[in-house]
């Protein structure tokens, strides 16, 4: 093998790790929304993804829309479904424990696995990528067409949601119901309103990443769990609740495994993620960008 | 324990020990004996899940990964090294308390939602173990032919032989767990469970205990994974997923999470509606398993048991 | 009493210069005094003093960012709380922490627990050492129950107690652990005239018994009544320090409580 292969090589597992870890930050930002306003940890955040993808394949498949249609009616859907699960469920555990509300989200979670297997079956489907063409050919490495879109996708749900937060009084009022949900509920927030919005945004974030990844990857009803917990990875390790931090430790896990599966073992690149998981968990619970002290206020 | 206690202890052990009796002259339940094994086995699990999540108040996800450990440590030494099963089972429970205890004290300091994440990701960072390292593990086609128990030079050979055995064993390890609850150690885990600053400013060592009841757990979750092996004799991966960690919570929590009698409720409760009653409903018992998770958490939340037992009336200060 | 409290060597615990920080927030700004053996001390000062942090400094919930603290002539500053439990503080809490849904009963017998010494296995399998243990802590806890009054209440659950006895019940708690100083903080907290009057002569019966007493306490009367000397802070300093009529009559508290407070 000479160097330019060798060089190309590396260059192509780079732009798949930034493809795949790019994915995993939309699906980190998920966790932190929902997160950031209620102190949940959603379990069932990575359905969410696999909902957008079948959902996508279904409306461009079986109903034979445009490709962009189908995006944009995935993630409506999916965000309904993420609407649904607040109204129905969450609001009801309301004065549940910790460790009911983790059974609860869960539980929503297996039973969106469940459904879709149900309409679904167990075969992963695929969907056409969002523009036809050959890939492009960079210094030897082929970047599918469908990656560049998942970065703009990935782009524009960064700079949607930075402007969302930091411009708009929806946007500034869950930031403040966040913080500190009394004084925001004294100040006339309407915080459940804004709780139900948390749940909708992020179930249609994880949706836009299932949709964009799944020309790629195909989607099958049982890949929610992992992508969840690679996306919760990214969470933790970028500071939960911080979406800049999100995007780093979500590039910085997609290019840990893609250089696993390129290098050490393929079998073995799942559980690369998990070990950074752990390790972020174990050792930096902060995350690289969160603060230790606000971490240790926050248990006072 | 308490006479109450003592009482239904003799009770559950007089219909376990007439059980086969009543079914077994039946040719239409006469195989119910053999799914009794099976929860006698899960209820092993159920109790270190009872301890740890019940009382102790701490969550796992990775049960189903110790109940792995033990499961494969007594398949591989057996099957590939022909080793006595009665060595490999304690070698199984070491490991597993070995892992336990290493991942334990990092993982027991995060709570709540943090501490269920950690251990889901140790949980599935052993079944990609067990898929992967095919040489010793025989991958996601598991392993076959492996070797039954003697017990004192019997071979349990048949259904009912394994089913005394085995619920035998149940009860000396509900014992050793209710005699641990009812002693200072029982106590300082609740309170930790409840209170766990106030514990700590009692002299109780938290970060210790914790560690200890998931140790535990995990040598409960083992010594039942070596049982399983030798009473199935085959074994794959499917068997240990993220799935099976959840289905013995939702075993615990159906019975009552906070009562060792909820767990074998909810456990032999649960074997029967997963190893018989949803049979018609194929794969899809997934969704009866979701919607059942749902159901109790939302609305019974304490589980059957507290459908007989008086709540207690506490201010809350 | 006035004659014990001016001997420095007696201090049974000693602060040299404690600090704490949550990230820009300063709640220490260096507290330094002493607390003789055999007194009641109270520690007073407005809402936000940094009282509260500073129990839980003594107790081991937090550690100080900077400063010593000296228990027994020992530094216990870092040390995680059941080590401090175990060497002979033990406190109560400005929001009631009983274990509520275990029995009173349950709650004492949990403060037995650093002078105890069963584990798991002695435990699981009932060896007749634990057992032994078992039924000294059963009546051991039976007895500081009788001392705060609270016998006819044993096998309810703590949670079912009102407010004023679960106070009670969180002193009997900490008296299990069998202090040689106790930390209150706040027990006057939410009680009527009555139970006040009642909790400081219990105070002043422990304080009998030898045990060194330390509360945070805003109930002034009570304060006035049963300590022998008073620390007060403000902002996080230390402002002053003297006994009951030193300290009602000095400048700095009044303008503290007066004034900026």
């Amino acid at each position: 093998m000479d160097s330019f292969s060798l060089g190309s090589a590396l260059l192509q597992y780079t732009v798949s790790g930034l493809t795949i870890g790019v994915i995993y930050a939309l699906v980190a930002i998920g966790y932190n929304i929902i997160y950031n306003v209620t102190e949940i940890i959603n379990f069932a955040q990575g359905e969410f993804v696999m909902l957008g993808g079948l959902f996508a394949v279904f409306f461009a498949q079986s109903l034979h829309l445009p490709i962009f249609l189908a995006f944009v009616a995935a993630i409506g859907l999916t965000g309904l479904t993420g609407f649904a699960m607040e109204r129905l469920v969450i609001r009801r555990a309301r004065s549940s424990t910790v460790l009911s509300l983790i059974i609860i989200t869960i539980a929503v979670s297996i039973l969106l696995k469940g459904t879709a297997m149900f309409w679904w079956g167990k075969n992963p489907y695929s969907l056409p990528p969002f523009s036809s063409g050959r890939p492009f050919i960079v210094l030897g490495a082929a970047i599918q067409r469908q990656a560049v879109w998942i970065f703009a996708v990935s782009a524009i749900v960064v700079v949607c949601l930075t402007l969302f937060f930091r411009r708009s009084a929806y946007g500034k009022a869950m930031l403040a119901s966040a913080d500190n949900p009394s004084a925001a509920r004294m100040v006339g927030i309407p915080v459940r309103q804004m709780v139900l919005l948390s749940f909708t945004l992020s179930a249609a974030i994880g949706a836009a990443a299932g949709v964009s990844i799944t020309p790629i990857s195909l989607m099958e009803y049982d890949r929610g769990a992992l992508l969840g917990l690679k996306g919760f990875g990214a969470a933790v390790l970028g500071g939960l609740g911080q979406f800049f931090g999100a995007l780093v430790a979500g590039i910085v896990l997609g290019l840990a495994e893609s250089f696993c599966a390129g290098y050490l073992s393929s079998g073995y690149k799942d559980a690369v993620a998990l070990v950074i998981l752990l390790l972020a968990l174990f050792f930096k619970p902060e995350g690289l960008f969160g603060s230790r002290e606000a971490a240790k206020l926050k248990r006072f | 324990m308490t006479r109450k206690d003592w009482r239904i202890f003799l009770l559950t052990a007089l219909l376990i020990a007439a059980f086969p009796w009543m079914v077994q002259p039946v040719k239409a339940v006469s195989h119910y004996v053999d799914v009794m094994v099976f929860a006698g086995i899960f209820a092993l699990v159920c109790l270190g899940v009872t301890m740890l999540m019940g009382y102790a108040g701490q969550v796992s996800m990775a049960q189903a990964a110790f109940f792995g450990i033990g499961a494969y440590t007594s398949a591989i030494l057996t099957g590939r090294f022909a080793l006595d099963p009665w060595l490999a089972m304690p070698a199984g429970a070491s490991l597993a308390a070995l892992v336990a205890w290493v991942v334990g004290i990092p993982a027991l300091r995060l709570k709540g939602h943090y501490l269920a994440m950690a251990t889901l990701g140790f949980g599935v960072i052993v079944h990609i173990i067990l898929n992967e390292e095919v040489e010793w593990t025989g991958g996601p086609s598991g392993m076959a032919d492996l070797p039954g128990l003697h017990v004192l030079g019997w071979k349990l050979s048949t259904e009912l032989a394994w089913y005394y055995f085995v619920w035998g064993t149940v009860f000396l390890a509900l014992l050793f767990c209710f005699h641990v609850l009812h002693s200072r150690v029982g106590r300082a885990l609740r309170a930790i469970h409840e209170e766990e600053s106030a514990a700590e400013a009692m002299g109780v060592p938290t970060a210790r205990y914790k560690v200890q009841v998931f140790v535990l757990s995990a040598v409960l979750a083992a010594v039942a994974g070596s049982l399983y092996t030798h009473f199935v004799t085959c074994l794959n991966p499917s068997s240990f997923n993220l799935m099976w960690s959840i289905r013995f919570i939702l075993m615990v929590m159906v019975g009552g999470m906070q009562s060792l009698w909820g767990a074998l409720l909810g456990t032999v409760l649960m074997t029967f509606v997963g190893n018989e009653w949803l049979h018609v409903f194929a794969e899809f018992e997934i969704l009866v398993y979701g919607a059942i998770l749902l159901v109790v958490a939302l609305f019974l939340p304490k589980g059957l048991v507290s459908l007989f037992t008086r709540k207690p009336i506490v201010h809350n200060a | 009493m006035d004659e014990r409290s001016k001997r420095p060597h007696a201090a049974l615990l000693q602060l040299r210069n404690v600090q704490m920080q949550f990230g820009g927030v300063t709640a220490l700004k260096g507290i330094s005094y002493d607390v003789p053996s055999g007194i009641v001390q109270a520690v007073i000062g407005p809402n936000g003093a940094g009282k509260t942090t500073l129990f839980h400094c003594i107790s081991g919930l937090l550690t100080p960012t900077a400063g010593e603290i000296l228990f027994r002539g020992l530094p216990i500053g870092g040390l995680p709380p059941h080590r401090i439990a175990g060497l002979g503080i033990s406190r109560t809490f400005q929001h009631v922490a009983l274990f509520k849904s275990m029995t009173v009963l349950e709650n004492v017998m949990i403060g037995r627990h650093p002078r105890t010494f069963s584990g798991f296995w002695s435990a699981g399998l009932r060896f007749p050492r634990m057992r032994r243990e078992e039924r000294r802590i059963l009546e051991e806890a039976g007895h500081y129950l009788e001392f705060v009054g609270l016998s006819g209440e044993r096998d309810l659950p703590a949670g079912a107690l009102p407010l004023g006895k679960q106070k009670i019940l969180e002193i009997a708690r900490a008296l299990a652990t069998q202090p040689t100083l106790l930390l209150l903080d706040e027990p006057a907290g939410g009680l009527n005239m009555r139970e006040t009057e009642e909790l400081g002569e219990l105070i002043l019966r422990i304080c009998e018994t030898g045990i060194t007493v330390t509360l945070v306490e805003h109930d002034m009367n009570l304060v006035m009544e049963i300590s022998h000397r008073i620390l007060v802070i403000h902002y996080g300093e230390h402002l002053a320090t003297g006994t009951p009529e030193e300290i009602k009559d000095h400048p700095a508290v009044i303008e503290a409580y007066l004034g900026g407070g």
